[in-house]
């Protein structure tokens, strides 16, 4: 370690938390040596620290994106920690070592890492700022030959498998942000589900941002071998601050032949208040390769935070018979905006795809759908549908949507339905007029309006997400 | 069907409103007691509609002066979901549609609102769905009704039916029918009247608010009231409907008119 990253590793822990737990934050800015030290930090490998640096110099040679219908200024990255970690113990064995600072933290959430998911048989693994503070279930897991750990123990555990698919997915080029996380992504979840098994619990990852300066740039890869199938839940919050925090994450799926990946999102990040100040800019980057034949990735998320969504969950349908799905509610309210969709890229012959989007919005904010839909000449007989409905709610919201079809062949069959509907107060009169109030009359229209997708969800998620939305729109109508 | 001895379930005195700024109750007064069927007739623009809608608290109308008295409680006070909780039915002239809740869902909701505000026992989604397709069979409706969203792609006379079907769900202390008729052909209305009469009893009572006498062949009014420019101007029995058919509104403003002149 050189003389200047002793001195920036051991620099005083400046910023207050929101947990007061002693912290180690990097300083602000983004340079060489900044990734160097992330890469030392983590004790990684030598190819890895090339990919990081790689992944950097192009991303210095590509612009922000501006075509997603969003407004905010001009983020400065050199303003952002880059790196922000609870003061780690050397490893934790169980549960019972974890900071009780932190577990009072996440029991706080909701994501109690002793009983309660306990009872339910979820595993979790737990991303604090940068680095994964807890993992459940390991050993039971790895009895089938399942892994499940943070992405930093699988570098170092499993080289190998990282190796063979980081950035397959998404190359780190792809985009800016896919860049910009390839540089400097810290920590995130890794699951290996080995050939033939069907995971017996739902792997979940609850992801927590906690420092106000720093940004999270987790990287979360899953790998299902042939015939095997998993179902993934994340979750994400972080506290109320005033000023904006970026969060850029990469996520990347493959499913071998006959394999199965569902992954359910219910992304909660701060909104900002309700004059749109602070809250979380969320640009994320989140494919799946369906590499095999017969294999599926269905993507389902429930997107109510985050002051600013640009996130396009997809699925590259390589495989013959490989199906795709996207199920997605976005809600806005206040000046959040959001501009949300999916890419269905259809290459392997019969390749199926279902797209369905219920954007919701409320107060003054906007809410876009962008989607795309290409079939390759290869893709002969493929099949799309999708459907796309906005509600608005009161009367200074947008909502728009976006859709892209392109078809080289011409033996496939693309759909799309779209509507837009309004809550309007004769609706809720009709409500009261029954003797039901405003606010349940909003929580049985929206869940009616996104049934579609609440029953894509593992049935806990499906309850949560459902409060969440009723929460989330209080006082928003009438 | 008037009985002797029966209470008084709704007194309006005076009752005058706005919308937008527009006067359009300008001193209404009525008497209902239990047990009584009332059917409130006048030309388009009366404001029949209004006081069907302004009793049971549609915010877009500013009620100015008056009193509404139900059950020896201000009904003005009450906010709309509370006076249906209090016994107070509106059958809407043009039921809504809402898209994506399902009917079945949407009825045992409001059932069960209303009974536990009455104090008494929910039901369960079975239980439910036994009460509601006895009650269904009383207006001749498809099972398959439940299964489809709220008045969603609904025919005027399913939508209609829908609102009867919840008046005989909730069994309301006070039913107000608004232009039920209207949109319906003969076969519906004969269902729907049917059905209303079924429900009357000592301890309702029903205002049929309408433009035309046709609905007065199938439920029986005890009282006829005609309401012109905000107000009831004339107060008859159930022959007052007959006349109006055949000689129109008109005769009842010019001989409301020549009475207040000879009075003065």
């Amino acid at each position: 370690m050189s003389a200047t990253l002793q001195n920036l590793v051991n620099q005083p822990y400046k910023h207050g938390f929101v947990t007061s737990i002693e912290s180690d934050v990097a300083p602000k800015g983004l340079n060489e040596d900044t990734i160097r030290m992330i890469s030392a930090k983590k004790k990684e490998p030598e190819w890895l620290l090339e990919f990081r640096l790689k992944s950097y110099e192009a991303w210095l040679k590509m612009e922000e994106p501006a075509w997603p219908n969003v407004h905010y200024p001009k983020i400065d990255f050199q303003a952002i920690s880059y790196y922000a970690a609870p003061k780690q113990k050397p490893k934790l064995k169980s549960m019972d070592e974890v900071d009780p600072e932190l577990l009072r933290t996440f029991e706080k959430l909701g994501v109690p890492l002793h009983e309660r998911m306990a009872l339910a048989g979820v595993a979790v693994d737990v991303i604090f700022d940068s680095v994964s503070v807890a993992t459940t279930y390991k050993d039971k897991l790895a009895e089938v030959g399942i892994i499940f750990c943070s992405m930093s123990e699988a570098v170092l555990d499993h080289p190998e498998l990282v190796k063979k698919y980081l950035g397959t997915v998404i190359p780190s080029s792809d985009n800016f942000y896919a860049a910009l996380n390839s540089a400097v992504f810290t920590d995130g979840s890794f699951c290996y589900i080995p050939k033939g098994v069907k995971c017996p619990m739902d792997l979940s990852t609850y992801f927590r941002i906690n420092t106000e300066e720093s940004g999270q740039f987790e990287r979360t890869m899953i790998i299902a071998e042939e015939g095997s199938s998993v179902s993934y839940l994340e979750g994400c919050t972080a506290p109320a601050f005033s000023s904006n925090q970026l969060h850029a994450a990469v996520v990347e799926l493959v499913a071998l032949d006959n394999a199965d990946i569902k992954y359910s999102t219910v992304q909660n990040w701060y909104a900002g208040d309700e004059n749109g100040v602070g809250g979380i800019y969320n640009f994320v980057t989140k494919r799946g390769l369906a590499k095999g034949v017969n294999s599926r990735i269905s993507w389902t998320q429930v997107e109510t935070g985050s002051a600013i969504t640009w996130k396009y969950p997809s699925c590259v349908l390589l495989g013959d018979n490989s199906v795709g799905e996207f199920y997605s509610v976005a809600v806005t309210n206040h000046y959040q905006q959001a501009d949300t969709g999916t890419k269905m890229i259809h290459i392997g012959k019969n390749t199926r795809s279902t797209i369905v989007s219920k954007g919701i919005s409320a107060g003054h904010s906007n809410n876009s759908y962008r989607g795309l839909v290409k079939i390759a000449p290869s893709a002969t007989g493929a099949r799309n549908y999708s459907q796309c409905d906005s509600m608005l709610v009161g009367h200074q919201s947008g909502a728009h949507t976006f859709p892209y079809i392109q078809v080289a062949n011409n033996n496939s069959q693309v759909e799309h339905e779209a509507s837009t509907s309004k809550i309007g107060e004769d609706q809720l009169f009709y409500f009261a007029q029954r003797g039901i109030n405003a606010e349940a009359a909003v929580s049985m229209i929206i869940n009616g309006f996104c049934k579609d997708v609440f029953q894509q969800l593992p049935m806990e998620f499906a309850v949560e997400a459902t409060a969440l939305l009723s929460f989330k729109l209080e006082g928003s109508v009438g | 069907m008037i009985y002797k001895d029966s209470k008084i379930l709704l007194e309006v005195r005076g009752l005058c409103a706005n919308v937008s700024g527009t006067e359009i109750l300008k001193g209404l007064d009525l008497t209902v007691k239990s047990g009584e069927i009332h059917a409130i007739m006048g030309p388009n623009g009366s404001g029949k509609s209004t006081f069907s809608k302004i009793l049971a608290g549609h915010s877009a109308y500013e009620v100015t002066g008056g009193t509404v008295m139900f059950e020896g409680q201000n009904l003005l006070d009450l906010a709309p979901e509370e006076r249906a909780r209090a016994g107070v039915f509106l059958a809407f002239q043009y039921p809504i549609e809402i898209p994506g809740v399902g009917n079945s869902q949407f009825l045992r909701l409001t059932y069960n609102t209303v009974q536990t505000h009455c104090g008494k026992e929910e039901l369960d989604p079975l239980e439910f769905d036994d009460y509601v397709r006895e009650k269904m069979k009383l207006l001749e409706m498809s099972p398959d009704f439940l299964e489809r969203s709220v008045n969603e792609g609904f025919s005027g006379g399913e939508k209609k039916r829908n609102e009867i079907l919840q008046m005989a769900m909730l069994d309301p202390r006070l039913a107000i029918l608004d232009e039920t008729d209207s949109g319906l052909d003969i076969d519906a209305l004969r269902i729907v009247a049917n059905g209303v009469n079924q429900l009357a009893n000592k301890d309702n009572a029903i205002v049929l608010v309408t433009h035309y006498q046709r609905l007065l062949n199938y439920i029986v009014p005890d009282y006829v009231h005609v309401m012109e420019a905000g107000r009831i101007i004339k107060t008859g029995g159930k022959e007052l409907a007959l006349e109006l058919e055949s000689r129109g509104y008109d005769w009842v403003g010019v001989e409301n008119k020549a009475a207040a002149r000879a009075t003065a």
